[in-house]
């Protein structure tokens, strides 16, 4: 039984097509980036694992149960939206409450304590900074040791050594046997934390891979070289041996020659891309 | 500091729990619903009294209408009958006021907080939260009822026997009903800001037709024969009946069935329209 499982789901809004036949599992333990573009269905996805709307077609569960019951949701985590945290209530007030839903919930002292908002449990939630909110999302996710967690953009609008920070937590929930589904716009996160990313637009699955498999299948290298006249060039191609040995025949001058893997948003650029110029073609 | 980090490292305070209760079936099971309804009750209560302005002007202006427009009249504060009369009126509306703006005006506020999705994803069924927000409406039209009765007692003739005042407070809750089924109507039609007007625009007008603020006795014919198609009319009259044994026109009790039902039909469209286009 898998933690997440999706099948043959296709959700539309009027006449938009947000999720058109997708199928995603995720076992247990699992750490999976969903990665797209905005308005490519992401948070539709989510909202559908975390039961808040049901698919128009297609199966989706939660721990082997269907997530609208509430009941199968007592092993899930979501944050909230940083925004939406009710405004005049205290934090440990909220912590608290979200915490009574769950059987066996972490103490709100412990919480707090391990998020490092302590300091801040008598302060309403409305007067604290957008780097504390977002660790009380995160915190909230977490309060009900749930055996599975969504994120949804965890850390935007945080510095790095706020980012740094919620990362090291999101990464002890998953070093204990946490499953973890995360979106974000921030493709370094994805990078940082993902073992596998799956990648969406206009309601499809594109790839649906290890990190390494889908910088590889996209097949793009970058190419850096130095060229006679002292200039670093810069170049990202499909094929790199073939690169290489048209650069060697050529007789070119070069040096410090160096190829590495694309970054994840180069990656992703080029397989969205690839994708429409297919639709244009079509 | 390394106590913290043994914990954190050891993850033992974040261990996932696997093995969840488990139900009948063996299936994992929600808390109590009564254990959840108290949660939620706590919580909006918290949050409606967080607000201190929209309790006091809950209870403040029906108080402050007690003191102005009848106390000092001698005619009506010294006749047990208008007295009682009177407070009924002023008691109705601070129960169609309560009603119409926590749900009209709570549940337009609560749809837009990105914190309600959040709210529908926790483990708890819409039951919980749906009978929260009732009990938390009837707690803060109970508050202001609270001033308006001891103004009465202390200051005017106003008298009822226990039984008229379990009566009255009973037929009270009743007759709010339709303004319950009105507010969530126009909370899920309408964006807080367009509900605010709103409710001002229907509530007024409505309490003064129905006789909330002068007796209908005082209206001429043609308004008071428009007074008697208003729910606040009809409430107000089997309140009246309640608290004082003048009898309600015949046609109160079916006015206000048929204002429940038109409204309760309001609502459930309101809602259902609304799931289409919040889920965007």
């Amino acid at each position: 039984m898998s933690a997440v499982e999706v099948r043959g789901v296709t959700r539309r809004f009027g006449d938009v097509v947000a999720l058109d036949d997708v199928s995603l599992e995720v076992g247990h333990g699992e750490l999976v980036g969903l990665l797209g573009p905005n308005g490519a269905g992401k948070s539709t996805l989510l909202s559908l694992v975390s039961g808040q709307r049901r698919p128009d077609a297609g199966v989706v569960r939660l721990g082997g149960q269907d997530p609208r019951d509430p009941a199968a949701r007592t092993v899930l985590g979501l944050t909230p939206q940083e925004t939406g945290l009710p405004a005049t209530l205290r934090v440990r007030e909220v912590v608290d409450f979200v915490a009574g839903h769950y059987p066996v919930p972490v103490p709100t002292d412990e919480l707090l304590d391990q998020f490092g908002l302590s300091e801040l449990g008598r302060r309403q939630t409305g007067s604290l900074s957008g780097g504390q909110k977002r660790r009380l999302a995160v915190a909230l996710s977490l309060v009900g040791r749930p055996s599975v967690v969504l994120l949804d953009e965890p850390t935007t609008g945080l510095d790095v050594s706020g980012r740094t920070a919620l990362w090291d937590a999101i990464r002890r929930y998953h070093a204990d046997g946490g499953t973890v589904l995360l979106t974000s716009h921030y493709l370094e996160e994805v990078q940082a934390l993902a073992e596998r990313v799956v990648v969406i637009d206009h309601g499809k699955v594109l790839a649906d891979d290890s990190l390494e498999t889908v910088l590889g299948r996209v097949g793009v290298r970058r190419v850096l070289l130095t060229d006679a006249a002292g200039v670093r060039q810069e170049h990202l191609v499909p094929d790199s041996d073939a690169f290489v040995r048209d650069l060697v025949t050529s007789g070119t001058e070069f040096r410090d020659l160096e190829i590495r893997g694309a970054s994840l948003e180069e990656a992703f650029g080029q397989l969205v891309s690839h994708e429409a110029t297919e639709g244009a073609a079509r | 500091m390394s106590e913290t980090m043994t914990t954190n490292s050891t993850g033992a305070t974040r261990r996932p729990v696997t093995d969840a209760p488990a139900g009948p079936d063996g299936g994992a099971r929600t808390q109590p619903f009564l254990a959840l309804t108290w949660l939620h009750l706590r919580y909006q209560f918290l949050e409606t009294v967080r607000i201190p302005i929209a309790v006091l002007g809950n209870v403040l202006f029906p108080a402050l209408s007690m003191f102005f427009f009848v106390v000092p009249q001698q005619g009506v504060a010294g006749n047990p009958l208008f007295a009682t009369t009177a407070v009924a009126g002023l008691g109705l509306f601070a129960v169609c006021s309560a009603s119409l703006f926590t749900y009209g005006l709570g549940v337009a506020e609560d749809r837009q907080l990105p914190f309600y999705p959040f709210l529908r994803s926790l483990p708890a069924g819409p039951g919980p939260q749906m009978v929260a927000r009732v009990l938390n409406g009837g707690a803060f039209s109970l508050f202001g009822l609270l001033p308006l009765i001891i103004i009465g007692w202390l200051f005017t003739s106003a008298t009822l026997t226990p039984g008229q005042l379990l009566a009255g407070i009973g037929t009270i809750l009743a007759v709010s009903v339709p303004f319950v089924l009105l507010g969530m109507g126009i909370g899920y039609a309408l964006s807080a800001k367009a509900a605010l007007p709103v409710v001002q625009i229907i509530l007024f007008p409505l309490a003064f037709a129905g006789g909330l603020f002068m007796p209908p006795q005082m209206f001429p014919g043609w308004l008071d024969a428009i007074s008697q198609a208003t729910p606040t009319r009809a409430g107000r009259d089997l309140l009246v009946q309640a608290t004082t044994g003048a009898e309600a026109y015949t046609l109160a009790l079916p006015v206000l069935a048929g204002w429940t039902i038109l409204f309760a039909v309001l609502a459930v469209v309101a809602y259902r329209n609304d799931e289409g286009r919040r889920f965007r």
